[in-house]
């Protein structure tokens, strides 16, 4: 199962934040994207999991047309990692978790025990099961991140989108959830990944898209796209990226 | 543990039932209660004198199967509102049922139509206003859908406040007017046992739809764009959630006229109980409004000379009861 778009134009209403936008996400392949606040990188989410109306050129999902499809459809393809909002009611972490099964129930079923048992394997992946019985209004952001993600995988789909899912994470778990993207990519799972650290797509992105204001300004492998130059340019401050010695990784620092 | 305590639930509802049935003007034991009732299903003969049979069956019946229909009604609707909303404030009023019914089942009054035809009149009301304002909301596609629904119904509920505020003015004020006071106070003094019959298929069929759709009413009320994201059709879930609310609250308040609070108070106090989960949330809601409309019914007639309208009973004791809510609850909102 393949993302991919091509000449997408996207933003909200009758007000166009990028334009112009082609990517693709393969089976297997970790797509980071790299940009500052405000650069419109959950509006292009949105805009590719359908939730926001695309505003010119085309999405498709394997075979189908985006629009083409039902949400159930869209959901059992692509599940999403939203940036980690409080929610309104204080349904326990499992009940969260559980609500990824969605996609895979008929309209008026609840979960099965197969469901359950889908929710607990990846509560146990991201390292959660001592959360389940918590409220997921009362833990804290990093571990709501995880419940999110926890949910994602629960949702079972070939290509997961995540919105900056390290942003509140502490540095364990950072480094936990950078090796569940690259363990997911193994698998076979294609990622799709919005981040703030140029360290993180450094260190498991295959390609690099940079968006800003106007769409993507450079979008290809991960080594030939980011460079200090480009990360200067794009955030405005001086960067500079050096060679750790004794390997080939590369860091980002401030210059 | 979780078995026991519905247990219990059913079974103090139980007894307020026969409780009901024995309070009142005129007094009848609870032993006598039970072989009544017992009799009547059994078809064997009793005891109790035969003004008992009558007060019981023919007066206290409907009218405490009306109660506890018209409390759950309301109460379920609510819990399933507030859901589907994401707004503790929401009650099945907030998009206008009651003051459409309200609306319909004045102007039967004022057309001097027979009470069939008013309450025909207060259901349809009720249906026409939430359509108009969802049709309303669903005419601006640009904008926030919920935000839309509920400045909608605010909007047409003050125009239908005012076309109700011009019908009483207009209404005769001996024949009509007092009439129409009654039916905006809410009541079930006069509630016949084909009445409790006639809003049976509404509010099963209304109630029924929303235990269908419980689980993914609590997946709707994490908000649209996740409730998309994980696969459900928000437009349509919402749609049905709200017309299987809409048809249980319009079938209620056109036999009791407008009984605020319950629906609003009730769904929190089940929250506190059981957690958010429509599952657990929407029975409770709905054993506890029955309840809750019962006691409330059987004080109003129970209380001394003359009845008190339902309406006003229960704002009496939804208010503390809200504001005492707000000052506490810790659980069932963030």
């Amino acid at each position: 199962m393949t993302l991919e778009c091509d000449a997408l134009a996207y933003g909200y209403s009758r007000y166009t934040i990028g334009s112009g936008v082609s990517l693709a996400v393969a089976p297997g392949e970790v797509v980071c994207l790299l940009g500052p606040n405000g650069g419109g990188k959950t509006t292009l989410f949105k805009t590719l999991l359908g939730l926001l109306p695309a505003q010119g050129g085309s999405i498709r999902l394997g075979n189908d047309n985006l629009t083409d499809l039902s949400r159930a459809e869209v959901a059992r393809r692509v599940a999403y990692v939203p940036q980690a909002v409080g929610g309104y009611f204080p349904f326990s972490v499992r009940e969260v978790v559980l609500m990824g099964r969605a996609a895979h129930l008929g309209a008026f079923a609840g979960p099965t025990l197969r469901d359950r048992q889908h929710a607990e394997n990846a509560m146990a992946r991201v390292c959660i099961a001592h959360l389940a019985q918590a409220e997921f209004t009362r833990i804290s952001g990093g571990e709501r991140q995880l419940v999110l993600l926890a949910r994602a995988l629960a949702q079972a789909a070939p290509i997961i989108v995540l919105d900056e899912p390290s942003a509140n994470l502490d540095f364990g778990n950072q480094v936990r959830v950078l090796a569940e993207i690259r363990r997911l990519a193994a698998e076979g799972v294609g990622i799709l990944w919005a981040t703030h650290a140029p360290d993180h797509a450094l260190a498991c992105a295959d390609r690099v898209a940079l968006v800003a204001r106007g769409g993507v300004k450079n979008y290809g492998a991960t080594a030939e796209v980011v460079d200090a130059d480009a990360l200067s340019d794009l955030y405005g401050v001086a960067v500079e990226i050096h060679t750790l010695a004794g390997g080939d990784r590369r860091v980002c620092m401030a210059g | 543990m979780r078995a026991l305590t519905w247990g219990a639930a059913v079974i103090s509802l139980l007894a307020l039932i026969a409780l009901a049935f024995s309070i009142g003007s005129f007094t009848v034991a609870p032993t006598e209660v039970l072989a009544i009732l017992w009799s009547t299903l059994t078809g064997g003969a009793h005891s109790a004198p035969p003004n008992a049979e009558a007060v019981v069956l023919s007066i206290r019946g409907p009218r405490i199967a009306a109660a506890l229909l018209i409390g759950a009604a309301l109460a379920g609707a609510g819990s399933a509102y507030q859901s589907v909303f994401r707004n503790p404030l929401v009650s099945p009023d907030i998009l206008g049922v009651s003051t459409g019914a309200a609306l319909g089942a004045l102007a039967g009054i004022w057309f001097s139509l027979d009470p069939w035809s008013v309450q025909l009149l207060a259901f349809c009301g009720g249906l026409t206003a939430v359509a108009l304002v969802y049709a309303l909301a669903a005419a601006y596609r640009q904008h926030d859908p919920l935000l839309l629904l509920v400045l909608a119904g605010v909007v047409l509920g003050s125009l239908f406040a005012a076309l109700i505020a011009l019908i009483k003015v207009l209404a005769d004020p001996f024949n009509q007017l007092p009439g129409m006071t009654y039916w905006l106070l809410g009541s079930l003094a006069a509630v016949t046992a084909q009445e409790s019959l006639a809003i049976l298929p509404a509010i099963g069929g209304g109630l029924g739809v929303l235990w269908l759709l419980r689980w993914r009413i609590n997946v709707l009320s994490m908000g649209d764009d996740e409730a998309r994201s994980l696969g459900i059709d928000t437009r349509r879930v919402r749609l049905a959630a709200i017309v299987a609310a809409t048809l249980a609250t319009a079938a209620a308040v056109s036999i009791s006229g407008v009984i605020g609070w319950v629906g609003l108070v009730v769904p929190h106090l089940a929250r506190m109980i059981t957690g958010p989960d429509n599952s657990r949330l929407l029975p409770a809601a709905c054993l506890l409004g029955a309840a809750f409309m019962l006691a409330v019914d059987t004080l109003a007639r129970g209380w001394g000379q003359i009845e008190l309208p339902l309406g006003v009973l229960t704002a009496l004791i939804g208010t503390p009861l809200f504001l005492w809510l707000l000052a506490t609850s810790k659980r069932g909102w963030q």
